[in-house]
């Protein structure tokens, strides 16, 4: 059983997926019970991974190894580690909370179901594929679902946003796509698979086309993460995309960019990322700042929470890049380990705080008071205590306050990149002030305040919400509090990552 | 000279699918107007079963057959598959849409299975004036298909200008052949093969050009493709999608073989003339499907930008990727597109419309019809897991096999304009609410031809295997 675990994993969403499809028009209520079994059981599944899996063993485990199209060398080839393992199971959460959350969708449930479930697979695909084929079917897989649920269940300029959001992506996996075949037809033998490409450093001997396939990849990772200025497609993704799109879209779409950029970019081009880690650690910098400004200066909730999804990832690609710039430097790895840590923490930190913050969104604009400006409130605190208290609580995690999950990733990425880039460190702190004054600012005019006689009627969470987001607010502390569980898994990877980089 | 046996072994589909024109003729005098559909299967029977000895004939060892004016060899039955391929799915689609509608219903039948003949002899040919006879033999019949509705005028116009431009296209083509004679003293290309590299670049570069003009009139390269959007819009649907698979097909399949055969030894440098031809195509077919509202005159620019990508795997023709690569693109196409066109068809019959706004709310009124639209759009954009994708896949790593990175780079950027245009049928369908909640139904032998072109699309993007090896058998080209 536990040799094919990784497979059942991925494929039962899709199962799932097309068991709705079978369930007979108008039984609503069936749909979404299969959905929730289908999300819940891989939830279960990814959990499951946990036995088998050996923490303090670094080389990818649970592999499972097919011919697909032996003409060209292609295998089904699938495994994890200690940075994938944390974003399956992120992955597999997020979609069960999504689908809790969108008990209440009642235009075409059917495919709205189908489309979540097929995304699932295709984000645990894109984390477990070793094998570039694999890797790029799933990648591309995942925007497809994508744009028909902004496009269909989307705000008031769905369409515009849904277009945009696949044609941005598309450029960047295309490129990506030219990228791969440049490491294919330069290796000898002739391989898609990563980790023998990563031990074979094709493209190590030939530094212009080691330039232009890493610039393939960083094109497709950087729209995906996205960094600045690549990241216009996401602030109208967001605003438009449902509620439960806009989770799944923050949460783990993102990530996908940043793992690209950890599990290829890194080990595949040390030298040729070293060489630009300096300029992409000024992107990722100006990402953290221009994300938090944007997002204070923002009045759509919505909006604030995409900029400052902007702000986040921007700490994460300091991470990387700092890692990035202590390649070949053997007195720097002990930072480079930090700064990735902090950057994986920062992944599963940022998708468990900030699919609570467009689930919290989504609580007061979907089913209450319709508006989701932030000035349009006030007062609230004392109306809705709950709602108020986690909210809160994200927020503050968001912003990095100790305790909460923010602090531990973001203080991570800050020490390990202090020992690689000290000048750009000290700019990317003043990020998290201005982003800790964006939240406050924002907990202050919603929350806080005279009450606006507009509100007088609203309810507080009711049980099906309270089910979505407790529980994200309860790992946000537990891992804020003691982060050494996860820590460890990703540690043993990434050290073993700045080691294969030494 | 005696003619050996084997020669005519080799024929016997060519035989077997002109003897099937012959008694479709016959039959089509005795059967009532109002049962024409009998000369209809007949033919579907027929040509299917013709495509028997042609997959027989696949792994055969390359040689050439009536004193080397005849190629017998797997890339020629590749393409003779597809030929007879689609024209078994073409009829499929049009017995419904031309039933009752003119009294001359089986003779379409009876053109689609000789235009099927043609293509056969343009994919085999070896010698230029086969190679010329094929050709006009099949712009013959297609110019009847497409002005078949005598009644309509736009089938008029299509018909006609899709004739004035084969002609003009046609002679300057011929005039190229006969330079090409003239610089080598053969028609038959493995001569030419023997005799071209001493004959004076410029000539040669004259020759290669005024070839091009016939063959690229035929595959809608640019400059020569402006009769596409016209003669498909004009056209019945189904004989649009003919035009649009089987004689592009073919067309291509006439273009590597002169090239690789009787230019290859030249030394000329034509991977550059072809491959910035290919840039051009792709780039002028998107940039003009674009704005297109119309679902026929939308694929047709769309197919003119597919020919840049064939372009380019005729110019990345050489290594394990670059010859497979061009045949997979080619069955990717075909059956994505033909399926387009299937839809289309159901579309302009039920709802009388070819508009794209019109498809609006398509999924709720026919959702599998929608479903395998936007699965075919899909497709020709390369999204995985569909044949479009594993097609470009290749083909961009034919290229980049090659040293064509620029090109294969020009084909990134033409892929994601495409997509905007194939996404706009999708939101349609998918995004625009329906104006009635009518459904929409498919007749039965159209939902055969579907189901084949789908499951091909599927079955190429996901399991790719059984194809990549027989575009590597049908790669055996004779060359000298």
């Amino acid at each position: 059983m536990d040799q094919y675990l990784l497979s059942i994993t991925v494929f039962l969403p899709l199962a799932g997926g097309l068991v709705v499809l079978l369930v007979p028009k108008g039984q609503d209520r069936l749909m979404k019970q299969v959905a929730l079994v289908a999300s819940v059981l891989t939830f279960l599944a990814s959990l499951w991974l946990l036995g088998p899996f050996e923490i303090g063993r670094a080389e990818m485990q649970l592999q499972e190894r097919y011919l697909w199209i032996p003409g060209i060398g292609i295998h089904y080839h699938v495994g994890i580690d200690g940075l994938s393992l944390p974003l399956v199971i992120l992955t597999a959460l997020l979609t069960v909370v999504s689908i809790v959350y969108s008990w209440r969708i009642d235009v075409r449930l059917k495919e709205y179901l189908f489309l979540f479930l097929l995304l699932e697979t295709a984000m645990l695909g894109v984390f477990v594929a070793l094998d570039f084929f694999l890797f790029f079917v799933f990648w591309e897989v995942s925007i497809v679902p994508m744009y028909f649920l902004i496009g269909i269940w989307g705000g008031p300029r769905k369409e515009y946003a849904a277009i945009k959001f696949f044609l941005y992506t598309l450029v960047g996996s295309l490129a990506m796509l030219l990228a791969i075949l440049l490491l294919y037809f330069n290796a000898e033998p002739r391989t898609f698979g990563i980790l023998e490409l990563i031990g074979q450093q094709p493209l190590a001997g030939v530094p212009v086309l080691a330039a232009l396939s890493f610039w393939g990849f960083f094109l497709s990772f950087a729209i995906k993460v996205p960094m600045w200025p690549f990241h216009t497609w996401l602030p109208d993704a967001h605003v438009e995309a449902p509620t439960a799109g806009s989770v799944i879209l923050a949460g783990v779409l993102l990530k996908l960019g940043t793992y690209g950029f950890v599990r290829v970019s890194l080990p595949m081009f040390p030298e040729t990322f070293k060489a630009y880690a300096f300029v992409i650690a000024i992107l990722a910098i100006i990402g953290v700042v221009y994300g938090a400004l944007v997002a204070m200066a923002q009045t759509d909730l919505k909006k604030l929470v995409a900029y400052s999804s902007v702000n986040h990832m921007g700490y994460v690609m300091l991470g990387i890049a700092a890692a990035a710039g202590a390649v070949g430097v053997a007195e720097k790895a002990n930072a480079a380990t930090i700064a990735l840590n902090g950057a994986v923490f920062e992944m599963v930190a940022h998708g468990i705080i900030t699919g609570a913050l467009f689930l919290i969104v989504g609580v007061i604009y979907d089913y209450r008071a319709h508006v989701r400006g932030v000035d349009d409130f006030g007062g609230l605190g004392a109306l809705l205590p709950r709602y108020t208290g986690l909210t809160t609580m994200a927020m503050l995690a968001s912003l990095g306050l100790p305790g909460l999950m923010g602090f531990v990733a973001e203080f991570l990425i800050f020490v390990g990149s202090f020992g690689v880039f000290p000048e750009l460190t000290v700019i990317a702190v003043t990020g998290v002030v201005f982003s800790a004054a964006m939240f406050l600012w924002t907990i202050q005019r919603i929350f806080l305040g005279p009450k606006n006689p507009r509100w007088e009627t609203l309810t507080d969470l009711d049980g099906r919400e309270a089910v979505s987001l407790v529980p994200l607010a309860a790992l946000m502390l537990i891992f804020g509090v003691y982060p050494r569980p996860l820590l460890e898994i990703i540690n043993t990877a990434m050290t073993s990552l700045v080691t294969v980089l030494r | 000279m005696p003619l050996p046996i084997e020669d005519i072994w080799a024929i016997v589909p060519e035989i077997w699918v002109a003897g099937l024109g012959l008694l479709l003729i016959v039959l089509d005098l005795f059967v009532p107007a109002d049962r024409k559909a009998i000369v209809g299967w007949g033919a579907v029977i027929g040509l299917a079963l013709a495509l028997l000895p042609i997959a027989g004939m696949l792994g055969v060892t390359p040689r050439t057959a009536f004193f080397g004016t005849y190629a017998v060899d797997g890339f020629a039955v590749f393409f003779k598959l597809i030929a007879v391929g689609a024209t078994v799915l073409v009829i499929l689609s049009a017995m419904d849409v031309l039933r009752g509608q003119t009294r001359f219903e089986g003779e379409m039948y009876i053109l689609l299975t000789f235009t099927a003949l043609g293509l056969i002899l343009m994919a085999a040919s070896a010698d230029l004036i086969l190679l010329v006879l094929s050709i006009e033999f099949v712009s013959l019949c297609s110019y009847v298909m497409a002005g078949y509705f005598k009644a309509d005028r736009r089938s008029n116009e299509a018909g006609i200008k899709y004739f004035l431009f084969g002609a003009s296209a046609s002679a300057v083509m011929i005039y190229g052949f006969s330079i090409l004679y003239g610089l080598a003293g053969h028609t038959n290309l493995y001569a030419i093969a023997e005799a071209v590299h001493t004959a004076p670049q410029p000539a040669l570069i004259v020759a290669l050009v005024f070839a091009l003009a016939g063959l690229g009139f035929k595959v809608s390269m640019v400059p020569f493709h402006q009769w596409t959007p016209d003669v498909y819009e004009g056209a019945p649907t189904p004989v649009a999608a003919y035009l649009s698979v089987a004689s592009k097909a073919a067309g291509f399949a006439a273009l590597v073989r002169l090239l690789v055969v009787a230019i290859v030894p030249s030394g000329l440098d034509w991977v550059t003339l072809i491959a910035g031809l290919s840039a051009i195509t792709m780039t002028v077919g998107n940039l003009l499907a674009l704005p297109q509202r119309n679902i026929k005159r939308m694929l047709a620019y769309s197919s003119i930008s597919h020919a840049g990508f064939l372009l380019m795997g005729v110019a990345a023709y050489q290594g394990d990727f670059g010859t497979a690569g061009l045949l997979i693109y080619v069955l990717a196409y075909a059956f994505a597109n033909l399926g387009a066109f299937f839809v289309a068809v159901v579309v302009g019959q039920r709802l009388a419309t070819d508009e794209i706004p019109d498809y609006a709310g398509l999924k709720a009124r026919a959702p599998t019809l929608a479903f395998l639209m936007a699965f075919f759009m899909l497709s020709l954009t390369g999204i995985p897991p569909t044949a479009g994708f594993f097609g470009k896949f290749y083909i961009f790593g034919a290229a980049i096999d090659n040293g064509l990175l620029w090109l294969a780079v020009v084909g990134v950027v033409n892929s994601v304009v495409a997509l905007y245009y194939y996404v706009g049928v999708i939101r349609a369908m998918y995004l625009m609410p329906a104006p009635s909640e009518e459904p929409v139904g498919e007749p039965a032998a159209l939902r055969l031809a579907l189901g084949v072109a789908a499951v091909g699309t599927f079955l190429v993007g996901i399991y790719p295997q059984p194809f990549v090896d027989l575009a590597n058998t049908a790669s055996l080209l004779l060359r000298l």
